[in-house]
């Protein structure tokens, strides 16, 4: 089986919510979306106080390059456009949408059905992912259209699917494979279509056998779709990791997939990517996990982008033994710190630690073990980073290859010291690439 | 002579040639290659206080007494850490000319008290990092984080986080006005302010852009931009922007008449003498305050 060269490590999986089937959650009374629910900057409002939107209407509108558009996800009328407080307590711009009845935009195809020919162009595809406001769902939000305008002088080789889902509990891509199996292979073909790659990788990690084969049987009426069992191990998910996996091609320190003609996209994108070509529909929903040790009934949910996140949360019940909750996956996630904030695009799983969970363990020095430099799948020396980093040696983190860190937060898991590793050099990061930006 | 002898005379002889000729080829090598430094920068170097804490704005000690001595003039070159300057304006016969000392001020009013937590953190103790996961324990997004980055960046040994208040505190004493601290705040809540007549000054310790009911429900002594002190100050010092009022130190008077207009406790006046009432009242409360170097005049 295949898997990554360097580092990596084994994080318990926990996936408990796995034979959970994905459950529409109810739309809520009023939401709140975000302006800027992606990489770059922000959409502009094209929506005033007062008006009347539909489902799927356009209401901001991405105007920079690196930006992507923003859909009502409910219908009813504007309450209010003004700043709101995210997960983390920071205010930004929202558009807030008090909700009426459930009516859609007449250029959406609601119906259910598998629609599997393909009849738009190349072109056609790109526009329809800016359009429709289509980001990578992986975590990352990058507009997926900008993927696709490939440089002339480079061609793509392979379009892989990232389908390892390597985060302990999210089970939202393991019920994708299961569930959206035939529409998330249309998406790859649009996807296929789009970049004029002769083929496209589906990396399945080997702790989802029954995904895997179901994904394989559906994948024989696609001949240019290869599904390929991985090893299991943290952090396949990744990019570059996942690259050098399946075609084993190591994408250059500070370059992008294109380098070496790959194009990633998480599965999730790729449904996204089959419904806004095939149906129209721009992003409006999110697929989330909602689990933990201590929750009763972890659930998988489908929930309209702008649903109050406490909303969700009281629907499964906060446990009393609380102690973080984090958006996103135990290793990469972020804990929250306003729980009354909104859903956004590429917000994938709310996770309950317990309070024995959560606690961090007593900080020790540093043993110089080369635990950490074992376990970083960039083949980076954490400790030394960390040191660096502490000292405000930056010149040395840049040369030590701070910047190449993609912060999975492997080195702090390995830690037998609890040092917390990726924290600093999250900072020494950002500091390093302000002083590599001042200089240009 | 015994070999021995000749031996040791050769070698002699030898290094003390090699010696002869090196001194001659170091002669004038030295004389070719001679670097003229201008011995008024050792001079105007000794004069500062060796600390290269970069406050004036150049890399070191030396550096500054680099410029000021190849400028020949010490307009908008000063040390503004205890560099003696009237000594340099002597070395460099120029005037030294008068400059207002300056003091680190902490614009942050977010005690537990007044902002009670709602979350905690537990992640690495650095100002910056707790700053890209979160708004602040007291969900005030522009606020002190009391992880202490100030503290680490000042070379004085002159600011402190206090425990009870979780605040950093400067001692006026130590504080040389570099301005380390200010520049490595994320949320720039220090700022560098004229010391003052016998260290007297008044400021709004609150940098909230808020709207005042926001910033109220986070902190009991936010600035709600109300405006009254603008209203009674008598020299146009006070500005209100952004729901946050701004004294002016350039043209503040110390008068103190918007200290006793503003209703939520924002403004600070430090350093000045406790009125008869209140003096009376702080007598008899003597045994029990510890007196703090920030005599907050509540």
């Amino acid at each position: 089986m295949k898997t990554f060269r360097l580092g990596g490590i084994h994080p318990e999986e926990n996936k408990l919510a796995k034979k959970v089937v994905v459950e529409n959650f109810p739309i809520p009374q009023q939401a709140t979306v975000f302006l800027s629910q992606h990489l770059g900057a922000p959409a502009t409002a094209i929506v005033q106080k007062g008006d009347k939107v539909k489902v799927g209407q356009l209401i901001g509108k991405a105007e920079a390059f690196i930006c992507a558009n923003v859909h009502s996800p409910v219908s009813g009328t504007v309450a209010k456009i003004e700043p709101v407080a995210d997960f983390m307590g920071y205010k930004k711009p929202a558009i807030v949408i008090d909700v009426e009845g459930d009516e859609w935009d007449e250029s959406i195809d609601t119906t259910p059905d598998l629609k599997e020919e393909i009849t738009l162009t190349k072109q056609e595809i790109i526009d329809r992912m800016k359009a429709c406001g289509i980001v990578g769902l992986g975590g990352a939000c990058f507009p997926t259209h900008v993927k696709y305008m490939v440089p002339p002088d480079k061609k793509v080789d392979y379009i892989i699917v990232n389908a390892a889902e390597c985060e302990p509990y999210i089970t939202v891509d393991y019920r994708m494979m299961l569930e959206r199996a035939e529409e998330v292979m249309v998406g790859i073909e649009a996807m296929l279509i789009a970049s004029s790659a002769p083929q496209a990788l589906i990396g399945v990690e080997a702790n989802k056998p029954d995904a895997f084969t179901h994904l394989t049987e559906v994948a024989q009426k696609h001949p240019k779709i290869k599904v390929v069992k991985l090893k299991t191990k943290y952090p396949q998910g990744a990019e570059k990791q996942l690259i050098n996996a399946l075609v084993g091609r190591n994408v250059p320190n500070g370059k992008l997939p294109i380098e070496v003609g790959c194009i990633v996209n998480n599965i999730a994108t790729t449904y996204a990517i089959y419904e806004a070509v095939q149906k129209n529909k721009p992003i409006i929903e999110n697929f989330m996990t909602v689990s933990g040790k201590s929750v009763k009934e972890p659930r998988n949910f489908r929930v309209r982008i702008g649903t109050c996140i406490n909303d969700i949360l009281n629907t499964v019940g906060i446990p009393e033994d609380t102690g973080k909750i984090i958006s996103g996956g135990p290793m990469m996630g972020k804990a929250m710190s306003n729980l009354n904030a909104y859903t956004v695009k590429g917000m994938s799983s709310l996770l309950i630690m317990n309070e024995k969970e959560s606690t961090r363990g007593e900080v020790y020095e540093c043993l110089r073990c080369g635990k950490c430099v074992h376990a970083c799948p960039m083949g980076l020396e954490p400790y030394m980073l960390f040191a660096f980093a502490d000292a405000q040696r930056l010149e040395d983190c840049e040369k030590y290859g701070i910047m190449n860190c993609i912060e999975c937060g492997s080195c702090s898991f390995s830690c037998p010291a609890n040092r917390p590793l990726i924290d600093m050099i999250r900072v020494g990061k950002n500091k390093t690439g302000a002083m590599i930006r001042a200089r240009k | 002579m015994t070999p021995a002898i000749k031996i040791i005379l050769l070698a002699a002889l030898v290094i003390g040639a090699i010696g002869l000729i090196a001194a001659v080829i170091l002669h004038f090598v030295s004389k070719a290659f001679k670097v003229i430094e201008d011995p008024r920068i050792d001079e105007v170097a000794e004069h500062l206080p060796g600390a290269n804490c970069g406050g004036c704005g150049f890399a070191g000690c030396r550096a500054l007494a680099e410029a000021i001595v190849k400028a020949n003039s010490l307009e908008g070159r000063r040390c503004p850490a205890g560099g003696d300057m009237a000594a340099i304006a002597n070395v460099m016969g120029l005037e030294a000319g008068e400059s207002e000392p300056m003091v680190a001020v902490v614009r942050c009013n977010g005690t537990p008290e007044n902002a009670p937590a709602k979350v905690n953190y537990d992640s690495l103790p650095s100002c910056q990092f707790a700053s890209s996961v979160y708004a602040g324990a007291s969900a005030c997004p522009f606020g002190c984080l009391g992880c202490g980055d100030c503290v680490n960046a000042c070379k004085f040994d002159a600011i402190h986080i206090d425990p009870t208040t979780k605040l950093p505190v400067v001692d006026e004493a130590k504080c040389v006005g570099c301005g380390a601290c200010a520049k490595t705040c994320p949320r720039k809540v220090i700022e560098l302010r004229y010391k003052g007549k016998l260290g007297r000054r008044v400021f709004v310790s609150c940098v909230n852009k808020e709207k005042g009911a926001v910033a109220r429900k986070n902190c009991a002594a936010a600035c709600i931009g109300c405006g009254k002190c603008a209203k009674a100050c008598p020299f146009e010092a006070i500005t209100v922007v952004d729901s946050v009022a701004y004294i002016d130190f350039t043209k503040c008077k110390s008068c103190r008449k918007c200290f006793a207009e503003c209703p939520t406790g924002a403004i600070h006046a430090v350093n000045f003498p406790p009125k008869k009432e209140q003096a009376e009242q702080a007598a008899a409360n003597a045994t029990e305050n510890i007196p703090s170097n920030e005599n907050e005049n509540k």
